[in-house]
């Protein structure tokens, strides 16, 4: 009943036990992160800096900035490439898996009882057999932490 | 798009700015037929092109504006109205060439508005003017064209080629790989060690570097580029604004990357219009507040290091203190508390905030809340930093700092912890080894780490402390001496490896408020480090002084209020067998001099000390001067000028309470301490600075009899550390405790704090908020309005009187006339109970 004009094709991937989707079309490149530089004095879900094929991408971990439990190996993660104001980012995931061609007509709304940290960067969610699956916010992940009035830089919490 | 159009629109746009420029000029100085002679030719060109290329419209619009030229040229009057309509004329000339760069045919329209005023301008008072024009207007015309005959639009091209900026973009970008590839290469060879590939290799570099350095140089430009547009934007705001503002430019020939100076254009412009709208006052208030009718913004540029400093100054009103003060608490940026307690240069930088503006009225120049956020993260954008500087009444200035070039630099790569960075070659100074058998070592000044170096007291910052990589216990590395303005500071690493030129790629924005990196980049083996930016770096080094000053400041009790702090004192013998000792913050250096270069003049000891002739001094109990070997000295300096004093052997450096015992019996004495167990004399440098020079202040003999001692306490405000540092002792000498403040906002924070003032002595000038200021707002704070304040003038007028006296000063001393101001605080502070 749904027509394929409809439908939006996920990538789809876990972190931490919850699955995740994001439309393809925001998706560069998934590969597997190395030598992740560490930025000191950063905000705590960055995870550092690394070089993908001359770019510099930076790293977020997807875990942290959500506040789901922490990943179990972080040797095994994945890392999704998004381009996002002609800056590189990539979202370190613990599994990436197939991609779903999925009807817009049955993306809802978030839950209300939905956890605050994940409704806040959710676009909806779909009911897949076994699971639910969130679909993330791209925009909102990247923005900037929410700062508390008057906090410059993080090296004032000194 | 056609070869010959693309040419024509990229000269004639040049062109345009430059007749922009040359009619704002004309407005002032309107019988210069030189410039006259050069706008005339620039719209003939563009004329005579149009016609070439069959663009009527182009055409017509340039014929109707050169023919109002042409009388002009024949001598009838520039007006104001002439001069904008011309300008007018060539908007509309710029609006059709957008449109024919876009779409490569010149867009639909008519322009017989504008051609129909220009005829009629050019008619009107063509009668007047016809008989003296018709005669001189062939030899006006020939005399343009003499006067500089090989003026720019006449100028042989052999020597230049046009390059598309996009060429010279890839070109920058190919390089920069080329650098990467260069670097991991030699990463390879390093690893190998010796190899067949090293001849070659190096071969290849210097080839590298000779084709960088090559493109780069293609890539600088004057920043008078970006500053072209400006004459014409303050002409036009004038004009609107009903003000009369002058633009003075200097530097304009200092080179930077073209990328820099594009995007600095922007910035530099809206800094420009904000001066003119919200700076520079309208003719009627200036003249009321006693200046000169026309206000002047003044552009600057110069290299320093690898940067370039660009200055936007007025000198209009400053800042609206009180508008900003209100905005940031609207904005829930700071309380009111908090605000009380910054200092109002922090304060002003809050006009960066994003949304911030002041203006009560929203104007079509400025003010729409949009702007000095973008200001700020344009320049941050490459690795720039803006600051302002204002004073109420006169002025305000703007300080953009941005490095030269973006793209490649050689830096020194360091470890730090775990980590390792990339520290500017430009920034560095030299590299020092401390610790482990090396000859230097880092000491501790309370609990500031110090390095001496070369009789230099340099402080130091743990960059492990300052990016929480681990504490800094460890104190074997290597220190990084870096300067940012005037600070020498040294950073202290764990190692230190090689110099590699890095490609410097920008930082993820999500990076870019952590403020002590300017970038990333990739190094030789693929891996991303951080660029640290010595900037950063200092602002942090300011931060841990600020920071321990601010705690101690909030979490002292009354009690503890007056528990005298402990200070560095330097021990020294000179003069008499009694140790002597000086407080540390008030000497500069101290320095070795071999006696040979001591000259004597007129009686009096001098020797050549950085360019000066500085004086030196001796106890008068002492032996003098050395006549041989080498003579240690202690530099005291101040504004510039420096004197030295005359030393024996300098003992030691001790942190101890300035417990002054006695008030000396002798002038160049302030009282005795006992540290360590030895009775001290502590020197009181401001009885030789007279001697040094004569003129650097008034002094009366100082015969501060010891008062009965109370227990009064004194607020102390000037922003002159030394001069806070030297009239400190000398009012505990004579009996007080003191608190000494470094600003206006500091005084009243303290005020505010604690009611156990007894009097407030305060410096009248100083920056920001100024001694009258203050003085005003301490008769408003309910439990200080009591205190009395004595101003301290460096000269006092008729007109400080009068000031003073409408703000609730007290008294006025002379700056520096110490007896004075010892009996003006006996008799001010005698009759007043403690307030609390």
């Amino acid at each position: 009943m749904n027509d394929i004009a409809d439908t939006t094709d996920y990538v789809t991937f876990n972190c931490s036990g919850q699955s995740f989707g994001l439309p393809i079309e925001r998706v560069q490149d998934v590969f597997k992160p190395t030598k992740i530089t560490p930025v000191p004095l950063a905000d705590p879900e960055i995870a550092g800096v690394l070089n993908l094929r001359g770019r510099i991408v930076t790293a977020i971990d997807l875990a942290t900035r959500l506040n789901l439990a922490s990943r179990a190996n972080s040797a095994t993660a994945m890392a999704i490439g998004i381009e996002h104001r002609s800056e590189s980012f990539g979202l370190l995931v613990d599994e990436v898996s197939e991609v779903l061609k999925l009807p817009e007509s049955e993306r809802e709304s978030n839950p209300i009882n939905l956890d605050h940290a994940l409704s806040r960067v959710s676009a909806g969610v779909f009911r897949l057999d076994r699971e639910l699956l969130i679909v993330l916010d791209v925009d909102r992940i990247l923005a900037a932490r929410e700062r508390a009035p008057g906090e410059v830089t993080s090296s004032r919490d000194a | 798009m056609d070869e010959l159009l693309r040419d024509f629109l990229t000269e004639t746009g040049e062109n345009l700015d430059r007749v922009d420029e040359q009619l704002v000029r004309l407005e002032h100085e309107p019988n210069d037929a030189h410039i006259l002679g050069n706008i005339f030719r620039l719209v003939h060109t563009i004329k005579g092109t149009c016609g070439f290329l069959e663009l009527p419209r182009l055409e017509a619009l340039t014929h109707a504006a050169e023919t109002l030229m042409g009388k002009f040229r024949d001598g009838m009057p520039v007006t104001g109205e002439a001069v904008t309509l011309i300008l007018t004329t060539i908007d509309r000339v710029k609006t059709i060439l957008d449109e024919l760069d876009r779409f490569g045919r010149e867009p639909a329209g008519d322009d017989a508005d504008v051609i129909r005023r220009l005829t009629a301008t050019a008619g009107q008072r063509h009668q007047g003017s016809a008989d003296r024009g018709s005669v001189a207007s062939p030899e006006a015309a020939e005399q343009a064209r003499i006067d500089k005959p090989g003026d720019e639009t006449k100028k042989p091209l052999s020597h230049s080629i046009r390059v598309s900026v996009d060429t010279l973009d890839q070109l920058m970008t190919t390089v920069s790989e080329l650098v990467l590839s260069r670097n991991q290469l030699l990463e390879i060879v390093r690893q190998q060690g010796d190899s067949e590939f090293n001849v070659p290799l190096q071969r290849l570099s210097n080839v590298t570097v000779q084709l960088q350095e090559g493109v780069m140089k293609t890539r600088m430009q004057p920043i008078g580029y970006a500053w072209q547009k400006l004459p014409r934007v303050v002409r036009d705001l004038s004009t609107e604004l009903g003000k009369d503002i002058g633009l003075e430019m200097h530097g304009a020939d200092t080179e930077l990357d073209r990328q820099v100076l594009d995007l600095v254009k922007d910035p530099l412009t809206h800094l420009v219009r904000n001066c003119a709208d919200h700076g520079i006052e309208s003719p009627i208030e200036r003249s009321a507040a006693g200046k000169s009718r026309r206000g002047t913004i003044r552009l600057s540029a110069c290299h320093q290091g690898g940067y370039v400093i660009i200055e936007v100054a007025d000198d209009g009103r400053g800042l609206d203190t009180a508008g900003i003060n209100a905005k940031a608490v609207e904005m829930g940026l700071a309380s009111e508390a908090e605000l009380a307690a910054k200092p109002q240069a922090e304060i002003n930088n809050l006009i960066f905030s994003p949304g911030f503006s002041t203006a009560a009225r929203v104007t079509s120049v400025s003010g729409r809340g949009v702007g000095m956020d973008v200001v700020r993260s344009n320049i941050e954008q490459i690795g720039g930093t803006v600051d302002l500087k204002s004073v109420p009444g006169s002025g305000t200035v703007f300080t953009i700092r941005i490095p030269l070039t973006l793209a490649i630099v050689p830096a020194l790569i360091v470890a730090v912890g775990e980590g390792r960075f990339a520290i500017p070659q430009l920034a560095i100074l030299e590299l020092v080894r401390v610790g482990g058998g090396a000859a230097h070592r880092i000491e501790r000044l309370k609990d500031a780490p110090i390095l001496r170096l070369r009789n230099k007291l340099v402080p130091l910052v743990h960059l492990k402390e300052v990016l929480r990589l681990g504490d800094g216990a460890n104190e074997d590395g290597f220190v990084v001496i870096t300067q940012v303005g005037n600070q020498v500071f040294g950073a202290i690493v764990d190692n230190v490896f090689h110099t590699e030129e890095i490609v410097i790629k920008p930082m993820s924005s999500r990076l870019r408020h952590i403020g002590i990196f300017s970038g990333t980049t990739i190094l030789g083996d693929g891996s991303v480090i951080l660029i640290l930016d010595p900037n950063g770096v200092a602002q942090a080094l300011g931060r841990a002084a600020q920071s321990e000053s601010a705690v101690v400041f909030d979490s002292r009790s009354p009690e503890e209020n007056f528990r005298e702090d402990s200070v560095s004192l330097l021990i020294f013998r000179a003069g008499s067998h009694r140790q002597k000792a000086v407080p540390l913050s008030l000497v500069t250096r101290l320095e070795e001099i071999d006696c040979r270069r001591i000259e004597i003049s007129d009686g009096r000891h001098l020797v050549q000390y950085r360019d000066q002739l500085m004086p030196l001094l001796h106890f008068e109990t002492g032996n003098g001067v050395k006549t041989h070997g080498k003579q240690p000295i202690l530099v005291f300096s101040d504004h510039g000028r420096s004197m030295g004093l005359v030393v024996d052997e300098i003992v030691d450096i001790v942190e101890h309470k300035l417990d002054i015992e006695v008030t000396g019996d002798r002038p160049d004495v302030l009282g005795y301490a006992v540290i360590n167990g030895i009775t001290t004399e502590i020197i009181d440098v401001g009885h030789f600075l007279p001697e040094a020079f004569e003129g650097w202040f008034r002094r009366r003999d100082l015969s501060a009899s010891p008062s009965a001692r109370g227990t009064r306490t004194i607020l102390l405000v000037d922003d002159s550390a030394f001069f806070r540092d030297m009239l400190t002792p000398l009012i505990k000498a004579s009996g007080y405790q003191v608190v000494a403040v470094g600003s206006a906002a500091e005084a009243l924070a303290a005020l505010k704090s604690d009611s156990q003032f007894d009097l407030v002595v305060t410096d009248l000038e100083m920056p920001d908020m100024d001694g009258f200021a203050l003085t005003w707002a301490i008769k408003r704070v309910p439990s200080a309005a009591a205190v009395p304040v004595i101003g301290l003038a460096a000269m006092i007028s008729p007109d400080t009187i009068e000031r003073g006296r409408t703000v609730g000063l007290h008294r006025f001393v002379a700056k520096f006339d110490r007896s004075s101001l010892i009996a003006a605080i006996k008799e001010n502070s005698a009759g007043i109970g403690r307030a609390a």
